[in-house]
């Protein structure tokens, strides 16, 4: 999911750091203002632990393992500002150390890894209200934060001219959803045992404010649009061009010349798209609650 | 391993690592600008753009070999991409695709190789990067390998205990070993954040983490700075006007 | 004499109410070393901590004819040198000459002169040509000698040592006691090496479930309590 440099076109890297830029610089200020330099070793401590926790391999069957991201986790033990941070200072890290994913890119990467995946994963916890719903919120928001930034990179990649397949497209999105579960459940896995070893380490969900909220829901619609725009781009760009009178020039640089591939069920409308394409991301919600539900029924029985 | 070959680079006596961070940065960053504007990468342009990385390559002393057998670990992920672009009917941009993730990664070595990690950090935060998310990394960094050395402990305690010949049924209980072995490396380093945080009060740390360093740009460095955004700019719009 | 620390009646409660200290009395004098000893969870860390004002309970704790209170902890701090158990835990900074000199930054020296001031205080400890170096390079000797030279940094009066000989090597332990031994500082001890102590302190004080029972030298002690060098103390479990 870290994507390297020389794939991704100019309006796209540009952008992304842009948004990214902006995000990591109002987090970390917020990041500041909550803990000032004292945690500072306490964030570079948590960052090093994901690094490492990464290494620690889950099995998956069929002689696969995964491991676990850590957005989520991140956010609901340090707050979700101060976990953007920490993010981002893995992502600097493994872009520059372990050449895992590009400089350029980073505004990509860090956009959708540690910004919108994070904000959306983080979006279940900050609304769920009794116990029974945290377990299945961290599933869940698991499950999203992996699915948010795998389908911003794929958009990221379509937009940018790289031709995508339908066929490699949803093999790359069942793919997401299968490691999103696992995110989910790792993350459930990991709360759970800390509050035998270290309780107190996770934050009530009640502490949440409505400007988290409206930045997860703002991920997950942001996350969705891109998607559907992606996968019918030519049409939208043109029918938009034709509505509001974009220049050629701006169209060009945003966009280069993509394959003519069409969703085969996708409505034409572009409401229609965008519309297929939040569904589909619900169809996957509905699906990691109810896998959530079913494995949280077998650990109890 | 890897990022220790790395580090061993970034403290041979070339010229190159004697030069300020932010001069190298910013070559870095013109030369990325340029190959990812490439559309497509004709043979001679092909061989223009691997002239500045040589020259880095020279003035840093860094092994050829080296650099290039780790620029490859871009593979695995610009590989799919490529095989969706062929697949997709564009075999030409799937191998053009390939080129420049490997030229970029090769470009990032040739700095991270020249520039040991504090520098590096100093440099960004020169060039603009908030100081709060500077020390974090910083601190990342440091403790890093301390970390993952601990995971391996662990894993290895985890494995002699038989841990990794499951079937079924031994999965749910690997999985909640791994999720407890998680849980336990969390605390432990939440355990030595406070212990660190303790040791910098106890030498009279009050809310602001101090630093040594001053960089200046010497002579040296603004040659490095120019030439190389000029010659990299130019060779630029040169293969741009030739196409 | 006056003495440089001075704690009356010291009593210390963790958050969950348990008693860590309960009402410790004691007198460091200018040129002695004291060696604290004691089983596991006896309280000489705990008490240490409060002799530069990590940790705060009731009762009187005097530092260098300072009490201790927000006031003057910055001084405080200055003065009282606490070498911890683990370095890598101490050494938090990316290189040697910075982690040396973060204690003079704090206190207010210039980059210059703090830098002057690590790099003294490097090769006091004889490290100065690590001054570059990322603390992950160094051995466990190297690193536990960096990491007095970072306590040193400040020109304290008094230094606290943390099992000082944990991860040293037979060899690494003979040079840290020559190093400790040249130093004028008065020294506080908590070890249980007893080897260690022996050779080095000039007292030694026994703690037992939050309070000193003994004081004497270190082979006294030794001898009253059951402390055999290399066996397990048979003081656990007596009351």
């Amino acid at each position: 999911m870290h994507i390297p440099d020389g794939l991704l076109s100019p309006g796209i890297w540009v952008g992304t750091w842009a948004a990214s830029a902006a995000a990591v610089g109002l987090a970390a200020r917020r990041a500041q203002r909550e803990l000032d330099e004292s945690r500072v070793p306490l964030l570079g401590v948590m960052g090093a632990f994901v690094f490492a926790a990464q290494m620690v391999n889950f099995p998956l069957g069929f002689g696969s393992s995964g491991h676990l991201v850590g957005s989520v986790l991140l956010a609901v033990t340090l707050g979700p500002a101060p976990a953007i941070v920490v993010m981002t200072a893995i992502l600097l890290v493994q872009a520059l150390v372990f050449q895992d994913g590009g400089v350029l890119a980073l505004g990509a990467n860090v956009f959708n890894m540690a910004v919108a995946g994070l904000l959306a994963g983080y979006l279940p916890w900050a609304l769920a209200g009794g116990a029974r719903l945290r377990s299945i919120a961290l599933v869940v928001g698991g499950f999203v934060s992996v699915m948010v930034s795998g389908g911003l990179a794929v958009a990221e990649l379509a937009l940018s001219g790289v031709a995508i397949p339908p066929l490699l497209a949803w093999s790359a999105a069942g793919l997401f959803a299968l490691n999103g579960l696992l995110e989910g459940l790792l993350t459930l896995a990991v709360v759970r045992a800390l509050a035998v070893v270290q309780p107190g380490a996770v934050r009530t969900a009640a502490t949440a404010g409505r400007t988290m909220v409206a930045l997860g829901g703002a991920a997950l619609v942001l996350a969705t649009g891109l998607v559907a725009i992606a996968s019918e781009a030519p049409d939208v760009f043109d029918s938009l061009a034709e509505r509001t009178g974009i220049a050629d020039r701006a169209r060009a640089l945003i966009l280069t010349p993509l394959a003519e591939y069409r969703l085969a069920w996708a409505p034409d409308s572009w409401w229609g798209q965008a519309a297929a394409g939040l569904s589909g991301l619900i169809v996957m919600y509905a699906v990691g609650v109810a896998l959530a539900r079913i494995f949280a029924k077998r650990r109890s029985a | 391993m890897h990022h220790l070959v790395v580090d061993e680079w970034s403290r041979r006596p070339g010229w190159l690592q004697q030069r300020d961070p932010r001069a190298k940065l910013v070559v870095l960053l013109t030369y990325l600008v340029c190959v990812s504007t490439m559309r497509e990468l004709t043979p001679p342009a092909l061989v223009a753009l691997t002239v500045p990385l040589a020259a880095g390559l020279v003035l840093g002393k860094l092994p050829v070999s080296g650099v290039a057998a780790r620029a490859m670990l871009v593979l695995p992920f610009a590989g799919p991409v490529a095989l969706a672009a062929w697949l997709g009917g564009r075999p030409a941009q799937g191998l053009s695709l390939l080129v420049r993730a490997f030229l970029s990664a090769a470009a990032v070595l040739v700095v991270a190789g020249a520039t040991p990690m504090p520098l590096l950090l100093r440099g960004l935060e020169g060039l603009g990067a908030p100081s709060f998310l500077v020390l974090v990394v910083q601190f990342l960094h440091r403790y890093l390998f301390v970390l993952s050395e601990q995971a391996q402990h662990m894993r290895l305690a985890a494995l002699s205990r038989g841990a990794g010949h499951g079937r079924a049924r031994r999965r749910r209980a690997l999985w909640r070993a791994a999720g407890g072995a998680l849980a336990v490396l969390f605390a432990r380093s939440h355990a030595r954040a406070a212990a660190i945080h303790r040791a910098m009060l106890a030498r009279g740390y009050r809310s602001a983490i101090p630093s040594l360093a001053h960089m200046k740009m010497g002579v040296p460095d603004w040659w490095l700075a120019a030439a190389g955004v000029i010659l990299i700019a130019g060779l630029r719009t040169v293969l741009a006007l030739g196409s | 004499m006056e003495s440089l620390i001075r704690v009356r009646n010291l009593r210390f409660r963790y958050e969950d109410g348990t008693s860590a200290l309960d009402g410790v009395n004691f007198d460091l004098y200018p040129g002695e070393t004291v060696a604290l000893l004691g089983p596991n969870g006896s309280g000489k860390t705990t008490f240490m901590l409060h002799l530069n004002g990590l940790l705060r309970g009731e009762g009187e704790v005097m530092v260098c004819g300072l009490p201790v209170d927000k006031a003057n902890l910055e001084e405080i701090r200055r003065r009282v040198g606490l070498l911890f158990q683990d370095p890598d835990e101490q050494l938090f900074m990316p290189t040697v000459l910075e982690d040396v000199a973060f204690g003079p930054l704090c206190q207010g020296w210039n980059p210059a002169d703090a830098q002057a001031r690590a790099l003294r205080a490097l090769s006091q400890v004889g490290m100065e040509g690590a001054a570059g170096k990322a603390p992950y390079h160094l051995s466990a000797g190297e690193k536990r000698r960096v990491a007095l030279a970072a306590v040193l940094a400040t020109e304290p009066e008094v230094l606290l040592l943390d099992e000082p000989t944990t991860y040293l090597d037979p060899p690494g332990q003979s040079e840290l006691l020559r190093l400790l031994e040249g130093l004028p500082q008065a020294k506080i001890l908590v070890t249980h090496d007893t080897w260690f102590a022996e050779a080095i302190a000039t007292r030694a004080a026994f703690f037992q479930r939050g309070r000193i029972v003994a004081e004497g030298s270190v082979a006294e002690l030794r001898h009253r309590f059951g402390w055999a060098a290399r066996l397990l103390p048979r003081a656990c479990g007596r009351d």
